[in-house]
């Protein structure tokens, strides 16, 4: 016995087939709509940020031809001829390098211990009080918004130029952005050993030190040291405004075009980068194991 | 009774019934401890090298103090119109660095993705690319990109693009390795070409967390974008500077508030736009 299709009549289908259209229709239209308003936004955009397309293309050799130059020394030689020559600022940019990972890593650390004070308060399920929490989330959010070589560029005018002012203005970036990932992370935990410490008559602090910080500190470390080397980068232009580190030297290339030093104190960045950025990334790795092995 | 200060007055008795518990807690107490020290030592070492001394910060708090004073009220004086302007510039910027980015970095991702970059050279080499583009600061690129095009904010688009360029890069081509094989494999195993894969097997899967990445950077930009202008690259940066260094305390405040004002809404907006596009699916970034 063969089997019976089951067909719906064809009216029925019809119908059916009229909604589907109806309805690729619908979406084909709002995709229409969607890449029109993105068109317009382009064209806006374009137009306010003065894009000038022809005038990439003219110059775009210049883009390349500064690459080209940055490699070569004074004399005329390419640079990997004379690394005597080439590096001949290697200790002193050297020396202000270490500024530059000092102001990160204090930075860095002081805006890992305010952030860890203040996420508690920011957090739901340990601060119930709806008012303190507001207070809370939206100072980090003001911390965080204000983008950290505007709070550099005001310090730098009231403690004076130098480290102080990088280190102070990293600060505060870093308890905005570190203080929102900590209280996630503190939202996130489980509740049971809290309750406990509270049935049995604990404090708030005490419930946050032996309820809270066993489950969150892993996860707090790895955050700090990824905020560390974002830190490096943000340490990295500090000296721009006048507030310490190496980026004094390179802004000074850049604009006297002392075109070796550029290409020099560039790679002495990057190398420094991506140095903190792979050893930061074993010992996070490292931490994420101790967690999921608990 | 009130909690006393020790949650466990029998705690010898404890210890001594469990030596090799205690014994562990000891161990890795003492590289606490240590950690500790070593964290204070460089601590130390880094402020003595860096100039910190009391006398300094007091006098810098003091004169922090008076400038938040002069802050308040926020004004703009005269230059509602060209702060207004500047900002907009601002956002322009970061809108356009944003999409040229994502459009750049969407085939790079792909080179630099183990899954469908088999050539394992082609792969190291994107990445290292894309590491070195990261290195870089975004005004660092600012300051190379207005020796090509000049002053202006079409610098600013090209060096927010630049350096997106690294992070995107990264972001989508881990979202790509973390795609899901089956769909691919079953392209492959019909008969298409590696090409189909990518197309019917990776960029469905894949083109929501790109998209949800894509705005979520939008909104960090725009905060980049307000600071290129320091360096003459278009944008509200350019005021903001000028204002701090001639004391205009009243308009740094409204000029702030008039950029945290923007980057909510963004941020609101980009919220919105990732729910409509992506739906509830893709939460984490």
């Amino acid at each position: 016995m063969s089997h019976a299709t089951i067909r719906l009549p064809d009216n029925q289908i019809a119908l059916l087939s009229e909604g589907y259209r109806q309805e690729m229709a619908q979406r084909r239209r709002t995709t229409l709509i969607g890449i029109v308003i993105l068109m317009l936004a382009i064209l806006l955009s374009g137009f306010v940020a003065e894009v000038r397309p022809g005038v990439l293309f003219e110059n775009i050799g210049k883009f390349t031809s500064y690459f080209g130059r940055i490699f070569y020394l004074d004399n005329g030689a390419l640079v990997f001829t004379d690394f005597g020559e080439w590096f001949w600022g290697f200790w002193k940019w050297g020396k202000q390098l270490i500024d530059t990972l000092l102001i990160a890593y204090l930075g860095t650390l002081f805006g890992a211990i305010f952030a860890f004070l203040i996420c508690f308060s920011a957090a739901v399920n340990l601060t119930p009080k709806a008012g303190i929490r507001f207070a809370a989330r939206r100072y980090l959010e003001f911390c965080r918004t204000v983008p950290e070589i505007v709070f550099a560029l005001i310090f730098v005018v009231a403690f004076g130029l130098g480290p102080v002012p990088g280190v102070l203005a990293i600060m505060i970036h870093t308890i905005g952005a570190l203080g929102k990932l900590f209280s996630e992370v503190v939202e996130n935990i489980d509740m049971k050993p809290v309750e406990g410490i509270v049935a049995s008559g604990g404090t708030r602090w005490q419930s946050i030190r032996y309820g809270v910080l066993p489950q969150v500190l892993p996860n707090f470390a790895s955050y700090a040291l990824l905020r560390f080397e974002i830190n490096v980068r943000g340490a990295s232009v500090m000296g721009f405004v006048g507030a310490g580190g190496i980026g004094q030297d390179l802004i000074e290339a850049i604009r006297k075009f002392y075109y070796s030093d550029v290409s020099a104190i560039l790679l002495m960045i990057i190398a420094t980068v991506m140095i903190i950025d792979i050893g930061t990334e074993r010992l996070r790795h490292r931490l994420t194991t101790m967690e999921q092995g608990r | 009774m009130t909690p006393s200060r020790d949650l466990f007055p029998d705690r010898t008795a404890i210890a001594a019934r469990h030596p090799a518990i205690m014994a562990g807690s000891r161990r890795s107490q003492m590289i606490g401890w240590a950690l500790v020290a070593a964290l204070l030592a460089l601590t130390i070492l880094a402020l003595s090298r860096l100039e910190f001394s009391f006398a300094r910060l007091g006098s810098g708090l003091l004169q922090l103090g008076t400038f938040l004073g002069l802050m308040i009220p926020p004004s703009p004086g005269t230059q509602l119109v060209t702060f207004s302007k500047a900002l907009a510039e601002t956002v322009a910027i970061a809108f356009l660095g944003t999409l040229l980015a994502a459009v750049i970095s969407f085939p790079i991702g792909f080179l630099a993705a183990r899954n469908v970059m088999t050539n394992r050279i082609v792969q190291f080499m994107t990445r290292r690319f894309s590491d070195s583009i990261r290195g870089v600061d975004t005004l660092i690129w600012a300051l190379i990109w207005i020796n090509v095009v000049g002053l202006g904010p079409f610098a600013g688009v090209l060096a927010i693009m630049t350096s997106d360029i690294g992070s995107f890069s990264k972001l989508y081509s881990e979202a790509i390795e973390s795609v899901d094989r089956k769909p691919s494999e079953g392209v492959i195993s019909t008969g298409g070409s590696g090409l189909h894969a990518v197309r019917f097997g990776i960029i469905p899967a894949v083109l929501p967390v790109l998209i949800s990445q894509t705005l979520y950077y939008f909104e960090s930009n725009t905060r980049s974008a307000t600071i290129i202008g320091i360096v003459g690259a278009g944008g509200i940066g350019l005021h903001l500077a000028e204002m701090i260094r001639t004391f205009e305390w009243d308009r740094v405040a409204f000029i702030i508030l008039m950029v945290l004002a923007t980057v909510a809404l963004i941020d609101f907006v980009s919220s919105r736009l990732r729910l409509a596009l992506v739906g509830q699916r893709v939460t984490s970034v």
